[in-house]
C-alpha cells in the first residue's frame, strides 16, 4: 500500500484544538483512513479529549464518547456488547488512550478486556508523557527524560507494554509510528478484519512535551525507529513479525543508529549533553537499548 | 444531522470547531506547483488535514485552518513548499 | 403471577432479567454476590438473552453500563459497599450524561475493620452523584422498585440513573414470598428502552468533550430540574403499579399510622420496616405514634416532610454517620424544615457496623424522644462509653 493508494475519507475536521505538528491528529487520520466511517471510538482523558475541541462543536465526524481516565477499555467493551444487541456487529468499536491511559492508569481495564476477548480495537497513541497535563512521567517515559516530574531526567527504564499485552495472547497487536503512514495503515487495516481484540500502539512525538520544533515531527518518529529505541512489528496469533527497518535491525542486516542521533534533537534529553556530556546515562540508554533488542532476537528471531 | 433534545454535553462536528485556525500561523507553507511531483507526503503527514489532495494528485493548501506547523516543507523531498514569515494585516 | 419465596438478592436478580436489559455489566463483593450469580443462572438457563459483562472491577462495570447505554440500550448492575465506593468517578459520569443505569446497591459497612453487616454510609456517601436513590424495606418492594426504576430512569423527563439500596443479608439473604408478575404484564408495564441521545454512526456527535463553565452549569441545573420530575413522577408510577398489581410502598415516602400521630418517625431501609412493629406496640400503650418510612433519600421528600412536620414531632434514625456533622438523614429532615415550622426532631444514630436494631430498641429510641430527653443527635446503645 502506498501513500497514493490511502483514501480520501478525513474524520478529523480541520480547525481543531490540537497543537501545531500533533502526532495524535496526523496518526488519527490514517486510522480513520484504514477503519472508514462506521467506527465508534471511545476516548479517556488524553489530549484527543481537548483536540475534539469545544462543546457545543466537535471536530470529530464520527461518534465519539468520552470517558474516564482508566476508563477506556471498560467503556469500549460496554458499547462492543450493546452494538452486538442491536445487530450492529460491522461497526468497529475502537478505544484510543494515551500512554498514561495505557501504561498506567487504565492497565487494568485494558488487561481486563483483552482477557474477555472483547472485539474491539484498543489504540495507545504514545508520546511517552502526560502531554495533556503539561509534561510528567508515565510509565512510558524513557530513561533519562525530563519531565515536570522527573526534573533531573526519569531514573526508570520505561514498561515493554507489546510484552504485557502479548502475555494476554489476543489475535493481534501491534507496534506502529505516525512517520510511517503504510505501515500504520496496513496494521490497522488488518485488525478491523480480525474478531477478537486487538492492540495497536503507535509511537506519536509531541513537539511541546519532547522539546524539538514542531515541524519535525515525522523525523523524531523515524528516528526512534531508526535507533531502535521503537520498534515495528506485529503479533498475529502469537506469531511475532518485524517491519520495515526494525525487521532489519533485528536481523542485524543494518545497524542500529546510536539512540544519541535521536536524543540530541529533543530538549527533554539536553541536561545528558549540556553543560558536558554525561557519558554515564548516555551508555546506560544505549545499553539498555542492546539489551532489549537482544531479548527481541533471543525470542522472536 | 439530528440535534438530540437533551441537557448534556452533546456535541456535533463543524470544521474549525476551535475557529480560523489559520490565524495561529507565524509561518506560512508556500507551495510551488512546479516543483511539485505528487508524491502526497505533504497530504498524508500533515496533521490538521489542511493539504488538500486534488483529483490530479496535485495539492493546495487551506490557509483558513493551516496552523503552519511547517512539517508539509519537512516532508517534502522536492522542497516544494518553503515556509515564510506571515506578513500580518493591518 | 406467581409466588416466588426467595432472597432479596435472587429477586433482585429476577427482576432484573424481567427487565429485559440489553447489557448487564457487574463484578461479585459480599454480599451482592448472589444477584449477580442468580444473573448468571438464568444465562445458562436463557431466561436472560442479554450481554452478561463479567467485568475485573466496579469501576469498570460502572464504564461498561455507561459505555452500553450510550450505545442506546437498556443496563443494570449490582454492587455494594467498596464496589459502589470504587464505581463513585462514574457515578457521576452517568448521572451527568443522563445516562438511565439502573443498578442495586446492597447497603454494607465500609472499612476497614472488614464488615459485610449492614450499614447505609456507602449510599449515603453518593448522595450528590446525580443518582436518584430508592430504599427498599422488604423483598417484594426489591422487585417492584427494580421494575420501576427502569420506567423512571428512561422517562425523558427524568434521564438519571437508579439506585435501589437494601440492607445487607436482613433483606439480601433472607427469603421472603414476593408475588412475581407475569412476563407479559411486565412487558405492557415497561416499554423497550427509546434513548434520547446514543451513539449512532449515522448521526456522529461527539459525548463529553471540553465545556465552558455556563453550558456546565446549565447541564447541573437540567439534573436538579429532572430531579424535580422525577418527585412528580414516582408517585404516578407507583399508582400505576398498584393500579396493576395491586401493591403498593409509599412513594418518595411509605406512612404508616400517621393520623393523629403526635410523633413521627423517620427511618429507612430495613429499621423502616422493623419500626412497623415498634409503632403497632406504642400506639396499644396509647403513644401517638406514626412512621414515615423514607424511600427516596434522592430526590428528597423535602414537601412531605415539611407537611409531617406541621402535624406532629419528628424523630430520625439514621444507620449512617457523615462525620463531623450528623446523621445525614437527620440534617436533611431538619432542613426541610427550616423557616417553616418550629416542631422538634429528635435525631438518632442506631446500628452501624451492622448492629441489630430491633423493634425493641426502636421503642426504646421513640420513648426517649418523647420524653424530650435527648442531646442533639444522640447515639443509640452506644457500647462502653
Amino acid at each position: 500500500m502506498a501513500i497514493k493508494d490511502l483514501p480520501d475519507t478525513e474524520c478529523v475536521l480541520p480547525g481543531s484544538a490540537a497543537c501545531p505538528g500533533c502526532p495524535a491528529t496526523m496518526g488519527l487520520r490514517i486510522v480513520f483512513k484504514a477503519l472508514g466511517k462506521n467506527t465508534i471510538m471511545v476516548v479517556p482523558a488524553c489530549c484527543t479529549a481537548v483536540i475534539e475541541s469545544l462543546h457545543p462543536h466537535t471536530s470529530f465526524d464520527i461518534p465519539v464518547m468520552n470517558i474516564a481516565f482508566e476508563a477506556a477499555a471498560a467503556g469500549a467493551s460496554g458499547v462492543e456488547a450493546a452494538l452486538r444487541q442491536q445487530g450492529k456487529e460491522d461497526t468497529t468499536v475502537v478505544a484510543w488512550a494515551g500512554d498514561g491511559g495505557t501504561y498506567d492508569i487504565g492497565i487494568q481495564a485494558l488487561s481486563g478486556a483483552l482477557e474477555r476477548q472483547t472485539n474491539f480495537i484498543y489504540i495507545c497513541y504514545n508520546n511517552q508523557i502526560y502531554s495533556n497535563t503539561g509534561i510528567q512521567r508515565s510509565g512510558a517515559t524513557p530513561y533519562g527524560a525530563w519531565t515536570t516530574t522527573t526534573v533531573g531526567g526519569k531514573t526508570e527504564f520505561r514498561k515493554e507494554m507489546g510484552e504485557i499485552i502479548q502475555a494476554h495472547h489476543i489475535p493481534y497487536s501491534a507496534q506502529t509510528c505516525v512517520s510511517y503512514p503504510e505501515d500504520l495503515y496496513n496494521k490497522l487495516k488488518k485488525a478491523k478484519g480480525i474478531k477478537g481484540p486487538k492492540y495497536i500502539e503507535i509511537m506519536a512525538p509531541c513537539p511541546p512535551g519532547w522539546r524539538f520544533p514542531m515541524e519535525k515531527t515525522v523525523e523524531m518518529g523515524t528516528m526512534a525507529v531508526e535507533t531502535g529505541a521503537w520498534a515495528l512489528y506485529e503479533v498475529e496469533n502469537d506469531k511475532m513479525t518485524f517491519n520495515g527497518k526494525s525487521k532489519l535491525i533485528l536481523e542485524k542486516k543494518i545497524e542500529r543508529k546510536p539512540i544519541e542521533e535521536w536524543i540530541k534533537y529533543q530538549g527533554r534529553f539536553r541536561h545528558l549533553f549540556k553543560p558536558e556530556k554525561d557519558v554515564k546515562r548516555l551508555k546506560a540508554i544505549e545499553e539498555h537499548t542492546d539489551q532489549m533488542w537482544d531479548r527481541y532476537r533471543r525470542c522472536y528471531l | 444531522m439530528k440535534k438530540y433534545n437533551v441537557v448534556t454535553t452533546i456535541s456535533y462536528p463543524k470544521k474549525g470547531a476551535m475557529g480560523k485556525t489559520g490565524s495561529w500561523r507565524i509561518f506560512k507553507p508556500i507551495l510551488d506547483k512546479a516543483k511539485c511531483v505528487k508524491c502526497l507526503r505533504c497530504w498524508i503527514y500533515c496533521p490538521e488535514a489542511t493539504i488538500i489532495r486534488n483529483k490530479d494528485d496535485t495539492v493546495s493548501i487551506d490557509y483558513e485552518y493551516c496552523k503552519g506547523c511547517g512539517i508539509c516543507a519537512n516532508v517534502c523531498k522536492v522542497k516544494a513548499i518553503t515556509m515564510e514569515r506571515e506578513v500580518k494585516k493591518k | 403471577m406467581t409466588l416466588m419465596i426467595d432472597t432479596g438478592n435472587y429477586i433482585a436478580a429476577k427482576a432484573a432479567i424481567m427487565a429485559k436489559p440489553d447489557v448487564v455489566a457487574a463484578y461479585p463483593i459480599t454480599p451482592q454476590t448472589t444477584l449477580v450469580e442468580g444473573i448468571a443462572n438464568y444465562v445458562k438457563t436463557g431466561e436472560f438473552k442479554g450481554e452478561y459483562i463479567c467485568v475485573e472491577s466496579e469501576h469498570s462495570a460502572m464504564c461498561a453500563c455507561i459505555g452500553a447505554s450510550a450505545a442506546g440500550v437498556r443496563t443494570f448492575t449490582g454492587t455494594s459497599s467498596h464496589g459502589l465506593l470504587l464505581m463513585h468517578e462514574m457515578l457521576h459520569w452517568a448521572a451527568l450524561a443522563r445516562l438511565p443505569v439502573v443498578m442495586c446497591n446492597i447497603n454494607r459497612v465500609v472499612g476497614p475493620g472488614w464488615n459485610i453487616w449492614p450499614d447505609e454510609n456507602d449510599s449515603i456517601s453518593q448522595r450528590d452523584t446525580g443518582w436518584i436513590q430508592f430504599y427498599c424495606s422488604s423483598n417484594q418492594e426489591i422487585f417492584d422498585t427494580i421494575i420501576q426504576a427502569f420506567k423512571l430512569a428512561e422517562n425523558e423527563k427524568v434521564l438519571l440513573p437508579v439506585m435501589i439500596s437494601y440492607n445487607a443479608f436482613i433483606l439480601s439473604h433472607t427469603s421472603m414470598p414476593v408475588e412475581i408478575p407475569d412476563q407479559k404484564e411486565i412487558d405492557d408495564f415497561l416499554r423497550k428502552r427509546k434513548s434520547k441521545w446514543k451513539l449512532d454512526i449515522n448521526n456522529p456527535i461527539t459525548f463529553g468533550n471540553i465545556i465552558l463553565p455556563a453550558d456546565y452549569e446549565k447541564i447541573r441545573k437540567d439534573m436538579q430540574n429532572s430531579s424535580e420530575n422525577a418527585k412528580k413522577l414516582i408517585p404516578e408510577i407507583a399508582k400505576e403499579w398498584k393500579k396493576k398489581f395491586g401493591r403498593y410502598h409509599g412513594d418518595l415516602i411509605e406512612r404508616y399510622k400517621c393520623e393523629n400521630a403526635e410523633y413521627i418517625l423517620l427511618a429507612m431501609g430495613a429499621i423502616g420496616a422493623e419500626s412497623k412493629v415498634s409503632i403497632d406496640n406504642l400506639r396499644k400503650e396509647g403513644l401517638k405514634v406514626g412512621l414515615a418510612r423514607v424511600r427516596t433519600f434522592r430526590p428528597f421528600p423535602k414537601e412531605d416532610i415539611l407537611k409531617l412536620g406541621k402535624q406532629a414531632d419528628l424523630i430520625v434514625i439514621d444507620r449512617n454517620i457523615s462525620v463531623g456533622s450528623e446523621g445525614a438523614l437527620f440534617s436533611e429532615v431538619k432542613a426541610s424544615l427550616y423557616d417553616k415550622s418550629d416542631t422538634k426532631v429528635y435525631g438518632f444514630i442506631a446500628g452501624l457496623g451492622g448492629k441489630d436494631v430491633t423493634y425493641n430498641d426502636i421503642e426504646i429510641i421513640c420513648k426517649k424522644a418523647i420524653k424530650g430527653k435527648v442531646k442533639d443527635c444522640e447515639w443509640y446503645g452506644l457500647e462502653g462509653v
